[in-house]
């Protein structure tokens, strides 16, 4: 997928210029933080359960290779396969590769966010092969050629009336008159027209939550079916995956499992829970006949042991996005790539590099509510921080913000002349004020005064005020009776 | 019984000592409202505190840290251990600038072997305003009054950072005459964030512009806040807005020192 992460500026103005999507957007804001708060309070343990997911996934961390080998041990020995994938262009070909020896034409795809991370869309169209997004929102995204904004509600940024133009505009097929006002109706309609893709596809193309060393199964977890029926019906069954999805065994598993449903939509589980362990057996009634485990690293295996190492903790609940301010008010296109919202802002520099989406750990207030909803307590103001941090140390930081900085850093070092400036500073403020007690307008301020009055200082510093009450009433501090 | 740099919240009683008590009076408040930490002294004397104003003080560095510029934040970090850490307590009318030296001053200096153990004994000592009155000195009773209804903004420093939500909630209840109503969606950002809101003008608009839109429904003709820089926003926001609406920092309501005219609002002749 192209990244226009570094044209972040502009995106947000368009998003905030975008009624219909600030109409969307409404929704996030006041359903899923809801629905977690009262999943939440209806787990005592929950908090507990947080801080053993954190120590499970730093222990899988800590060694990696060990359990991911693991895993491809036991699918190999299941009569699977699996391909390791530095990045996404190796991952690309991998997953035609598979196709072309499959005779695949058409291909039906369940969620997954490494598919958009490599473009696997756009790549199979280009070689004669036909995607089929078959996730509810997915489909509708794909039919308005449209990334995903939301790890888990990738059509979140679309209303239903956006909806019902869609399919009026893609199903010629079908009664111009059919009424579509109800979204059951639209889901009863993208259901039949999937129905039928589910059984003419070669291959199935998943994600995968998870991937499970001990029984060497990767696990989807989806609310609408969906996800089964794409693994299950076709010849080949494709799961995308990335290095950091690996749980030794099943007992950690429905750790995170009862962490991710609660986190992200406010479910105790997500209607459907499935594990796919290697192809079909013998006395097997369904199943696909040939099982890949494509393992993508595209930048991951770097951060470990580095302060970004905790993102790789990262369950794709979407807590953090539907948490954070910055989304609510801008939604997720506005990141530029596949991951939006706090997550996206700390994972996007380490996968395209820090230059090409320098905005992104800025457009922060470090408000730490993403943190605070956290399953995995990843630290997530801390992690854009350092980003900043790097930016600075390599020259990343713009020129004006760095002469500020520096200007700042010298009088904040200097105590005498800091008491110096700041004296001039107030008199300066609030002689312009007047006796409005407030700017309009101040040059230099043009980001603040430009969406609100800057309230002016009285005039004389608090320091400069307390050495006189001091001088004049001697004691101690004094300040009691001013 | 001798004062110590380690004391520690319970080891004291407030009748039997006086603790010595470093108020840091943060950046913002020197230069735009001094009259928010005179009515920090008068608390803090009020619960029986010695209070002291360490000459050195500037910044907290945040303004630094935030941006990536970590060298001179450490420098700015020491200049604050040397100054303050001779004292029992050291307080700022601030839940930024109190989470600034009790949070991140040891994450920062964790490499500096002359200075990591001291920034975390600072750290240990340091506390937001109404969090040291309440929870440190267990100050309950005030003699002041004010008749006006008011709501509360809770900085993300001071919520998240600092663990300070019920106290100063506790502190207005003693208030004669207050009535208080609850800001809906009081757990998000109102869009300040230190430099964000002149780097990120438009996503701070939209987000300040939320946050007056649910003070308004509070029906409070007065808002409260225990971070002036969250202060300097919302009242410029809603002054913009032309809105009614007075804005205070909380500690001018619980010392009875509201003289000055509230932020942003007009002066009469002779005030300045």
């Amino acid at each position: 997928m192209q990244a226009t992460s570094d044209r972040f500026v502009d995106n947000v103005r368009k998003a905030l210029d975008n009624d219909i999507l600030q109409q969307a957007l409404g929704n996030v804001r006041v359903n899923f933080i809801e629905k977690r708060s009262q999943a939440v309070a209806g787990l005592p343990e929950f908090e507990d359960l947080r801080e053993a997911g954190r120590i499970l996934r730093d222990r899988v961390l800590a060694d990696l290779d060990t359990h991911l080998l693991a895993f491809e041990a036991k699918v190999q020995a299941q009569g699977g396969h699996v391909h390791w994938c530095a990045d996404a262009e190796s991952a690309r070909q991998t997953v035609l590769k598979i196709c072309r020896e499959a005779g695949a034409r058409r291909v039906t795809k369940g969620k997954t966010m490494i598919g958009e991370e490599i473009g696997i869309n756009d790549f199979l169209e280009a070689n004669d092969i036909e995607p089929i997004e078959t996730d509810l929102g997915e489909y509708i995204i794909q039919l308005r050629h449209e990334p995903p904004s939301h790890l888990i509600a990738p059509a979140v940024h679309v209303t239903q009336q956006q909806v019902e133009e869609t399919f009026r505009r893609v199903h010629r097929d079908l009664d111009p008159k059919r009424d579509l006002r109800e979204p059951s109706s639209l889901l009863a309609e993208a259901r039949a027209k999937l129905r039928q893709r589910f059984l003419t596809a070669d291959v199935g193309i998943t994600g995968a939550n998870f991937l499970v060393a001990e029984t060497g199964s990767s696990v989807i977890v989806t609310n609408e079916g969906n996800g089964d029926l794409t693994q299950t019906l076709p010849r080949v069954h494709i799961a995308l995956a990335s290095i950091d999805k690996v749980v030794p065994t099943l007992d950690d598993l429905t750790l995170l499992l009862r962490l991710l449903a609660r986190s992200a939509t406010g479910q105790e589980m997500s209607v459907y829970t499935t594990l796919s362990t290697g192809p079909r057996r013998g006395d097997d009634h369904d199943g696909p006949g040939a099982y890949h485990v494509v393992i993508l690293d595209n930048g991951r295996s770097k951060m470990v042991g580095t302060e970004k190492q905790d993102l790789l903790r990262c369950i794709r609940c979407g807590a953090c996005l539907n948490h954070c301010p910055i989304y609510h008010a801008v939604g997720g296109h506005a990141y530029g790539w596949v991951y939006a919202g706090p997550i996206g802002a700390a994972l996007t520099p380490a996968l395209i590099g820090l230059e090409h989406a320098a905005d992104l750990p800025n457009a922060s207030t470090l408000c730490g509510r993403c943190e605070a909803v956290c399953p995995m307590k990843i630290p997530l103001p801390n992690i854009l921080r350092h980003w900043r941090e790097e930016e600075f140390q390599r020259g990343l930081t713009p020129p004006t913000v760095r002469r500020g900085l520096g200007l700042w850093a010298f009088v904040a070092r200097h105590p005498r002349f800091y008491r110096l400036v700041a004296g001039l500073g107030a008199r300066l403020l609030s002689g312009m004020a007047g006796s409005r007690g407030r700017l309009r307008s101040l040059p230099l301020a043009g980001g603040w005064t430009a969406v609100r009055d800057l309230p002016a200082p009285s005039g004389r510093t608090f320091h400069a005020l307390y050495r006189q009450r001091r001088s004049g009433g001697g004691g101690k501090a004094g300040g009691g009776a001013a | 019984m001798p004062q110590s740099a380690s004391a520690r919240p319970g080891n004291q009683t407030p009748e039997t000592v006086t603790p010595r008590v470093a108020l840091f009076v943060t950046c913002l408040v020197d230069l735009f409202r001094p009259s928010i930490g005179f009515a920090a002294i008068k608390l803090l004397e009020q619960a029986g505190c010695e209070v002291h104003v360490p000459d050195a003080q500037t910044c907290c560095g945040q303004p630094g840290y935030n941006s990536g510029d970590s060298a001179n934040a450490a420098i700015i970090a020491r200049q604050v251990v040397e100054s303050f850490e001779s004292y029992d307590y050291v307080v700022a009318p601030s839940g930024s600038c109190a989470g600034m030296i009790s949070r991140h001053y040891p994450d920062l200096l964790s490499g500096d072997k002359d200075y990591a153990e001291r920034a975390r004994r600072l750290a240990a000592k340091t506390y937001e305003l109404t969090q040291f009155l309440v929870d440190v000195r267990k100050l309950s009773a005030l003699d002041v009054k004010l008749d006006r209804r008011v709501t509360y903004h809770d900085s993300c420093s001071s919520l998240r950072e600092m663990g300070v939500k019920a106290q100063p909630r506790k502190l207005l209840a003693a208030v004669e005459g207050v009535a208080f109503s609850e800001l809906p969606d009081g757990d998000s950002c109102c869009g300040f964030g230190g430099t964000f809101c002149v780097k990120y003008p438009d996503i701070s608009d939209r987000m300040v512009e939320e946050k007056t839109g649910n003070i308004a429904k509070t029906g409070a003709d007065l808002l409260l806040a225990g971070d002036l820089g969250c202060l300097l926003n919302m009242a410029g926001k809603l002054k913009r807005q032309g809105s009614k609406i007075e804005s205070r920092h909380v500690a001018e309501v619980l010392a009875g020192m509201l003289d000055e005219p509230a932020i942003g609002e007009e002066r009469r002749e002779g005030e300045r």
